[in-house]
């Protein structure tokens, strides 16, 4: 490849049964593209988790995945409630997740952290009644 | 340890993948919180839970996982079922619980040292 693919995605905020489907979409357009398992891997699960945390607490968004050869860029926007305090919710293990989510297996308080863990740059801003925005770069080995 | 022999140590019942039960499996994770296993397991092909939903498959999916057991005589529908086909993940369900089940495929080599151990 070139040049750079950009791929974007609205995600539902009401079905908790599709949340995923992008992360899933962007993995198999990697995978054609070629591109390094551990590199999928780590983009795969930062987005998924992204994704999820747009659905669990945010109505849904939009994603914006930017794949050119040097890195994958990811761009999570949605006009949710917006987090209070970015330091404690980053925090491993808290979480201001229903018990509906936690019925899902997440709600552990690990997204944001996971997030952060898997990608090579990660920046959040969110603004209380506005939303947030999460920057994710995963760089591609050269 | 081949999938057939998950199967057979089980006594599962497979509902997509039977085509796959000659893959190997090397380790494994019994977990129900799927946050869990995005944030700590590594290189585990299988995973072991009593959650059913879409958001199983779809972690296994990311992580990469082959193969999906159903614990305690839990049972994908035909939406999972048809989900798991695409992904090329093999379902299994089992009787035993979590930590039966964990046991018994550990102490039959299923253990980061591959030895069975006599019980």
């Amino acid at each position: 490849m070139d040049k750079s693919i950009v791929l974007k995605y609205d995600v539902d905020g009401n079905d908790f049964s599709l949340a995923g489907e992008a992360s899933s979409s962007v993995k198999k357009v990697l995978l054609s593209l070629g591109f390094d398992p551990e590199i999928i891997r780590k983009v795969s699960i930062a987005l998924y988790e992204g994704e999820m945390n747009m659905v669990i607490h945010a109505n849904g968004g939009v994603i914006t995945v930017e794949i050119s050869p040097e890195e994958i860029h990811m761009l999570l926007e949605d006009t949710g409630p917006g987090i209070e305090d970015i330091e404690l919710a980053m925090q491993e293990g808290y979480s201001t997740a229903s018990d509906k989510v936690r019925e899902l297996g997440f709600g552990a308080g690990m997204g944001l952290s996971n997030m952060k863990k898997y990608s090579d740059v990660f920046i959040i801003t969110s603004e209380v009644n506005k939303g947030t925005r999460v920057e994710m770069v995963v760089k591609n080995k050269q | 340890m081949k999938l057939e022999k998950v199967k057979e140590v089980l006594n599962a019942k497979v509902f997509t993948g039977e085509n796959k039960l000659s893959e190997t499996v090397n380790s494994a994770c019994g977990c129900d919180l799927m946050s869990d296993v995005l944030a700590f397991v590594k290189d585990q092909a299988m995973l072991l839970t009593g959650l059913v939903n879409p958001q199983v498959i779809r972690t296994a999916e990311m992580m990469d996982m082959k193969c999906i057991v159903f614990v305690r005589g839990k049972e994908p529908d035909e939406t999972l079922i048809q989900m798991a086909k695409e992904k090329n993940i093999v379902l299994m369900s089992t009787q035993y619980p979590l930590y039966v089940a964990c046991g018994r495929l550990y102490s039959r080599g299923l253990n980061p040292e591959g030895i069975e151990i006599d019980g």
